[in-house]
């Protein structure tokens, strides 16, 4: 994890082994982009009121980025614009040279986590929208992600549903950060569609809803809330698991996105333990948690796991399940993962495989 | 399981007090008559709801009254079974969650007192923590003062969840007190609720506030690191009480990983988090998050990299473990003498080095 200043790629395909990319992040060049897709009335509202977010600032980050717009620097289209916003240059520097074969696209900074509901509807409708026109209908390599009003679970419902059967879509995108841990009521009819649709849920760190990054508070610096994530997201699962989500949807299939994988191990051995004391106080729950962790829920490798010793991260691969991890490189962010680099040798030609691509075709029934 | 050996340290034991009414002997006439005529209610938090089966094992709850608040019941059951020769209480009294500065204030000198009198006094092989009105760091650090003259006073005891992340600066008079007088700081699980007990929000379980109690360890420590308390007392020591540990090795990765990206943000984290963990932080060995099987758990002590992070508890009387089962099984003897012996006296300078102890035993 470093700033990338790598020349650009030449973007003749090479003879690299197909991948899938399981976290890419579109970007608009500016919030206009999306006004083809949204009614006048609110053009004019966000240009007055702006986007009303679960945070103070008008513009940008609370926590300022490490690289402008938490970007490489070298992946500003030649053409102008912010960093992720134009496909032929994603196509030129990271798909046609990383021989990327899937890669699922996840919006961020559209109208989830908004105060206004019928505002973060109407944008989740049209970043939809958006992706298939820019994106999904230009190059089938790419893939969508059903963005939803996740404040609002009648609305995402909804969305989700209008979605149902669109080959442009393969999961449904929520973020870790909301008004309420994940598995509370009120997101329940986001699972219900999803479910329904045959759509995964993606959750992907970030978000906005009203709480501190920690229990205690604000804390004051950007690499907290980037290590942050990891224990928000962990937080998330176990809500999602002792709420009783999978039980309630036992089709219903999660991936954790950007947050990491190697924690999943000890938040379940926590949840295992304590549920076989507590489990009166929640009596739907009806397995130990991390039976519900194992059959429902996946992982994206990005930012991967880096221990000093290989065989540590392969010890904790195990206990996850090399079935259960998707590559993902976070393209453009700076945090990128480049694709060689990622996975230290000693790895299985099945587990290398699988870890790529495979599970990724399987999960999102790509071919 | 592992069996213990005689002289180690127990260095989370939780005395109850019965009732806040116990502390009126300690308080001046203001706060007892405050306490009497406002008929103030017991302050028990529900970070520990009495009745959980984890706040207290069955074998260890008194026919009456509070599991943890008889001397007698502490020292047989917590004490006596494992050949202890220290036990380290910390009081799990919910005075953090009061708003009020001076009432807080006044309840914490009280608690200390009647952890000394009615505790330390009455059995040799008993230390304290003194548990500070942190609503104030003023008064904080002058509670630290006043009990640091009695040297059965070995810790500083704060919560896990609290108003602000503990790396704050505004902190910093505390950790200095404590660094100068040779007291670690002990966080012990538990919020005092002014904020939601997990980092998304409430949850609707008790359930839930425990499990997330692990993941507030974790952002706690990267406060820790970040804002630079061990830069500025390099001999501080601070200890993750009911912590759990086996997220450890996973956390750190990810903090260092970030450090390496974004050091530019906090330069003056000089070291690697990993080097600070090991020179500056330590973890009580009970709760054992990890599967019963002694492969997984000497994989995750290889993960931990280091043989000194944990201290030999008990958590007495919540539940962590049955009947004597309190090291879990396959640890090593060198790993057993560690954890019971040399880890905590490292640690906790104020009980004078494991030789003298074990002599007095």
């Amino acid at each position: 994890m470093n700033v990338q200043f790598r020349p650009s790629a030449d973007g003749s395909v090479t003879a690299k082994t197909a991948i899938a990319d399981c976290d890419i992040h579109p970007a608009r060049r500016s919030m206009k982009d999306l006004y083809p897709y949204l009614a006048k009335r609110w053009h004019d509202h966000l240009e007055t009121y702006g986007g009303h977010a679960y945070q103070g600032m008008m513009v940008g980050p609370p926590y300022p980025k490490a690289q402008p717009n938490a970007s490489r620097r070298d992946a500003y289209p030649p053409e102008g614009g912010v960093q992720g916003s134009s496909l032929s240059f994603m196509q030129q520097q990271h798909l046609d040279p990383n021989n990327v074969a899937l890669g699922v696209l996840n919006p961020l900074n559209t109208g989830q986590g908004l105060r206004n509901q019928e505002l973060s509807a109407a944008l989740a409708t049209a970043i939809n929208d958006w992706q298939i026109a820019e994106w999904t209908s230009k190059d089938s390599r790419l893939k969508g992600s059903v963005v939803v009003a996740n404040e609002d679970g009648v609305a995402s419902a909804a969305e989700i549903r209008k979605r149902a059967g669109d080959k442009n879509f393969v999961q449904v995108l929520l973020l870790s950060r909301n008004v309420e841990p994940l598995g509370q009521r009120r997101y329940w009819p986001i699972y219900e569609a999803a479910q329904e649709a045959g759509l995964p849920i993606g959750v992907h760190a970030f978000g906005f809803g009203g709480n501190p990054i920690t229990a205690s508070g604000w804390p004051s610096y950007y690499i907290e809330e980037m290590v942050g994530h990891s224990q928000c997201q962990q937080t998330a699962l176990a809500s999602i698991v002792l709420e009783g989500v999978l039980e309630r949807f036992p089709k219903l299939k999660m991936i954790m996105i950007e947050a990491g994988f190697g924690w999943a191990p000890s938040l379940a051995w926590r949840l295992d333990r304590v549920w076989q004391k507590l489990r009166s106080e929640v009596p739907h729950v009806k397995r130990p948690p991390s039976e519900y962790i194992k059959d429902h829920i996946w992982w994206t490798t990005q930012p991967m796991e880096d221990p000093e010793r290989r065989d540590h991260l392969f010890q904790t691969i195990d206990w996850i399940g090399w079935d259960k991890l998707l590559f993902a490189t976070d393209y453009p962010h700076w945090d990128y993962d480049e694709p060689s680099r990622v996975l230290p040798a000693g790895v299985s030609d099945a587990n290398r495989a699988a870890f790529y691509l495979g599970n990724a075709r399987e999960l999102y029934g790509i071919a | 399981m592992t069996s213990p050996i005689a002289g180690g340290v127990d260095c989370d034991l939780h005395p109850a007090l019965p009732h806040l009414t116990s502390l009126l002997p300690y308080l001046n006439d203001y706060w007892r008559d405050q306490v009497t005529t406002r008929g103030m209610t017991d302050l028990e938090s529900q970070s520990y709801p009495p009745n959980s089966p984890i706040s207290a094992r069955s074998d260890w709850r008194p026919v009456k009254g509070k599991a943890g608040a008889s001397l007698r019941d502490l020292t047989t059951q917590a004490l006596d079974p494992f050949d202890t020769s220290i036990g380290i209480c910390n009081p799990l009294y919910g005075l953090q969650m009061v708003f009020s500065e001076d009432m807080a204030d006044a309840f914490c000198r009280a608690l200390n007192d009647w952890l000394a009198k009615e505790w330390l006094d009455k059995d040799a092989r008993l230390r304290g923590s003194i548990v500070i009105p942190i609503q104030s760091v003023e008064k904080s650090v002058a509670e630290i003062e006043r009990c640091a003259r009695d040297s059965r006073f070995v810790q500083v005891l704060m919560l896990v969840m609290g108003d602000m992340p503990l790396g704050k600066r505004a902190y910093w008079p505390i950790y200095a007190a404590a660094e100068r007088h040779g007291l670690p700081i002990g966080v012990h699980a538990g919020s005092n609720y002014h904020n939601p007990p997990s980092s998304v929000g409430w949850g609707s379980y008790h359930i839930e506030d425990y499990v997330a109690q692990a993941q507030a360890f974790q952002t706690q420590l990267t406060s820790l690191i970040v804002e630079g308390v061990f830069a500025k007392y390099p001999r501080l020591k601070m200890v993750m009480l009911e912590s759990g540990f086996t997220w450890l090795p996973s956390y750190v990765w990810r903090l260092h990983k970030f450090w390496r990206g974004v050091r530019m943000e906090t330069p003056w984290v000089d070291r690697a988090p990993m080097e600070i963990v090991r020179s500056n932080i330590r973890f009580s060995l009970q709760p054992v998050d990890a599967p019963p099987d002694p492969e997984t758990l000497n994989r995750l002590f290889d993960h931990m990299q280091s043989d000194e992070l944990l201290l030999f508890s008990t958590d007495y009387p919540h539940w962590q473990f049955d009947g004597n089962a309190v090291l879990p099984d396959g640890l090593s003897p060198e790993l057993v003498r560690k954890i019971m012996i040399d880890n905590p006296y490292a640690t906790y300078t104020r009980l004078g080095g494991a030789g003298s102890k074990e002599s007095a035993a």
